[in-house]
């Protein structure tokens, strides 16, 4: 049976499924467990009203639990054990792992990506914002530049292949160095520790977008009265923007940074395309793909790391919720 | 407010032009992939796509009959037109492949062991050897190609290497995959929303806490779960990851969006007899689908873009290859120099994205902003 016609049915058995399972367990409840004209109609509504939640969070609740709740357990029960599986060694994959050059570097280039990355995305971000703000046609120019977020990591890597080729006539950088006179083209991404930052910028081209979108609707939320007083009190357009603007969306800000922050840790696909972790590039999520489905030991250990860099946003975001609904 | 006193008018061309730089810079690399894409490869490889509407100089090899060799006193020589009926326009040429554009049209070349070519700008040449000329001699030129677009590259990539079965593939892996994530979630969004009971705030914050936990944590112990129940690396397999993996997200952007829904709708319909359920499908579903419109289009752009989940969910086989597989493992191994097939992939993987995303960017960006400034 082809694929496509293998998803159609898929969708209609599912779409049906999930209907079906909500209507008919709804049913079920109000006419048969729980109907409301036996004896007491009244404490039988109240009981069924009791069971519906659990009803219409089921199917949510069974698949976040197997597919994000226990992974966090499984994986780290996993990276207890050795390669195979089948011996129990504490934390020895954690051990080893400390002391592998590999993980050293891929640990380090991961923190310098998480450092570089987000602020300069949502640097760049905060900067278009600003200047789009009153521009006629500013919202072209967002369009635009938000464009590479439709892109796939993949397709952003392969266009900067292009532009980092190591050929003055197909590169752009090359060509550019050519033109000042450069003899030998140089293939950027083998130079040893620059070339982390010509992978970043790939990310910050994508996010940047991102960023930009949100900033700039804070932007424009902020009341129009303390941009007026403060140009009344003879604040310069730049004060206006750093005393002013960027004080009152510190909080988005601080959203959009660590929304990009979680990302980095996780994006694998750029890396793993432009140079495959070598030439010291690697980081965490490729170092991981080098060991998934060779040694599932370390590759649990890996994840399970990024886990733990992970944790303190995670926090912070489950306490900002919690102030918000309060 | 550009006419408040301190606004100055060189601010603001400074403003426009810095955008304009920006605007460029951020395109650039983009439509260089997109010119190449429609390039012929061996122009690619021969000047960049930025001097691609003007005319290409590209290398080529003729040989020389040794048939026609003619003696001219001690010489032996050999006469004729490179381009063998053909026009063109040398520009420069040579007579060995370590040295291929040596001279210019109309000088001489002096080559090794005291022999000599000349090639004039309309192909006429003269080849002359103080030794017997035993084997065809080789002569390599330069002319100018007018630039050369067409939708070879796309051909090539479609039809003869199973692009087309990929993007077949990309497709059922992503429909399922955006579709019943959705349902799934409008039910648990909405009872976390509108329904009272215990352990509800919990259960926000731990959706909240799940939109960040890193997939590469339930990778392993997928895989095995798959294996265990039979479905091991398959379409099945990806559509239920992609599912739970969208679900936070799903929830959360449908939860924020319904809480906002005006309440009197809600409680009125209910003081009427409706049930429960009627009201989440009569109302509050027809009433969120801006909401859900803005996670359709991200977990549509989401799956469509990936390639971790699949490269560990699908079967490695090439029949089972999305797109972003097939460009990161297989082309960009094989096909590493051929820029012109890499491009015109790269456009394929990325025009559906590109047009929703133009089509419907007021709901994605609605639901970036319900998603993360809230």
């Amino acid at each position: 049976m082809s694929p496509l016609l293998q998803g159609i049915i898929t969708v209609i058995v599912g779409v049906g499924g999930c209907v079906g399972y909500f209507f008919l367990s709804n049913l079920i409840l109000d006419k048969v467990i729980f109907p409301p004209r036996a004896d007491n109609p009244g404490q039988n509504i109240n009981r069924a009203n009791l069971v519906r939640p659990w009803l219409f969070l089921f199917p949510a609740m069974a698949a976040l639990g197997l597919y994000l709740v226990y992974p966090v357990v499984g994986s780290f029960y996993r990276s207890l054990y050795n390669r195979s599986g089948d011996e129990f060694i504490g934390f020895g994959n954690y051990t080893t792992m400390f002391a592998d050059d590999g993980f050293q570097i891929a640990f380090f280039n991961n923190m310098l990506w998480v450092l570089v990355v987000p602020a300069a995305a949502t640097f760049l971000g905060l900067l278009v914002a600003q200047l789009t703000d009153r521009l006629k046609w500013g919202n072209i120019a967002k369009s635009l530049i938000f464009m590479p977020m439709a892109i796939s990591f993949v397709g952003a890597s392969l266009i900067w292949k292009f532009v980092y080729a190591n050929n003055a006539d197909i590169g752009l950088i090359n060509a550019i160095r050519d033109f000042f006179g450069a003899s030998e083209p140089l293939d950027v991404l083998q130079v040893r520790f620059w070339n982390n930052f010509f992978l970043m910028f790939i990310l910050v081209w994508i996010q940047t977008g991102f960023a930009m979108v949100i900033l700039s609707a804070a932007l424009r939320g902020i009341p129009e009265e303390t941009i007026e007083a403060a140009i009344i009190d003879g604040a310069n357009p730049f004060q206006v923007f750093f005393k002013i603007k960027v004080p009152q969306i510190m909080g988005t800000i601080v959203v959009v940074w660590t929304t990009i922050t979680i990302l980095v840790l996780k994006v694998f696909d750029i890396v793993y395309t432009m140079t495959g972790g070598n030439f010291g590039t690697d980081i965490l999520p490729s170092y991981m793909m080098s060991y998934m489905f060779r040694d599932d030991g370390r590759a649990t250990a890996v994840a399970f790391i990024i886990m733990i860099v992970v944790l303190p946003v995670m926090i912070w975001n489950i306490r900002q919720a919690r102030a918000e609904m309060r | 407010m550009d006419n408040i006193a301190g606004t100055k008018s060189s601010l603001s061309w400074a403003v426009n032009l810095s955008v304009i730089f920006l605007v460029v810079l951020w395109l650039i690399p983009t439509v260089g992939l997109l010119v190449s894409s429609f390039r012929d490869r061996d122009q690619i490889s021969a000047s960049g796509w930025w001097l691609s509407p003007f005319a290409v100089e590209q290398n080529f090899q003729a040989k020389i009959p040794a048939g026609e060799v003619r003696q001219d006193g001690e010489f032996f020589v050999i006469e004729g037109n490179i381009f063998s009926g053909g026009e063109g326009e040398v520009i420069r040429f040579g007579g060995a492949r370590s040295n291929p554009t040596v001279a210019a049209a109309g000088e001489t070349a002096e080559l090794t062991r005291d022999r000599s070519l000349t090639v004039q700008e309309n192909g006429d040449f003269v080849y002359r050897s103080p030794a017997e000329i035993k084997r065809d001699p080789s002569v390599y030129y330069s002319t100018a190609t007018p630039p050369d677009f067409s939708l070879d590259n796309y051909q090539t990539i479609l039809f003869s290497n199973n692009m087309d079965i990929a993007f077949i593939n990309t497709l059922t892996v992503t429909i399922p995959a955006t579709i019943i994530p959705i349902l799934i979630a409008a039910f648990a969004a909405y009872a976390l929303a509108w329904m009272d009971f215990a352990g509800r705030g919990l259960l926000i914050a731990m959706v909240v806490g799940l939109l960040v936990v890193p997939l590469q944590l339930a990778l392993v112990p997928l895989l095995q779960f798959h294996n265990k129940i039979g479905i091991g690396q398959s379409f099945l397999g990806i559509w239920m990851a992609h599912t739970g993996f969208g679900l936070p997200l799903a929830i959360y952007l449908l939860r924020n969006y319904m809480v906002g829904l005006p309440r009197d709708i809600i409680e009125s319909a209910k003081v009427d007899g409706a049930t429960d359920f009627q009201v989440f499908t009569k109302i509050v579903l027809p009433l969120s689908f801006p909401a859900l419109a803005s996670f359709a289009i991200f977990q549509f752009l989401w799956t469509w873009n990936d390639l971790l989940v699949a490269k560990v969910f699908l079967p490695s086989n090439s029949e089972s290859w999305v797109m972003t597989v097939k460009i990161a493992d297989d082309l960009l191994g094989s096909r590493g120099g051929d820029w012109g097939i890499l491009a015109s992939a790269a456009f394929i993987s990325i025009a559906v994205p590109l047009i929703v995303f133009f089509t419907m960017q007021r709901y994605l960006v609605r639901g970036l902003l319900a998603g993360s400034v809230k």
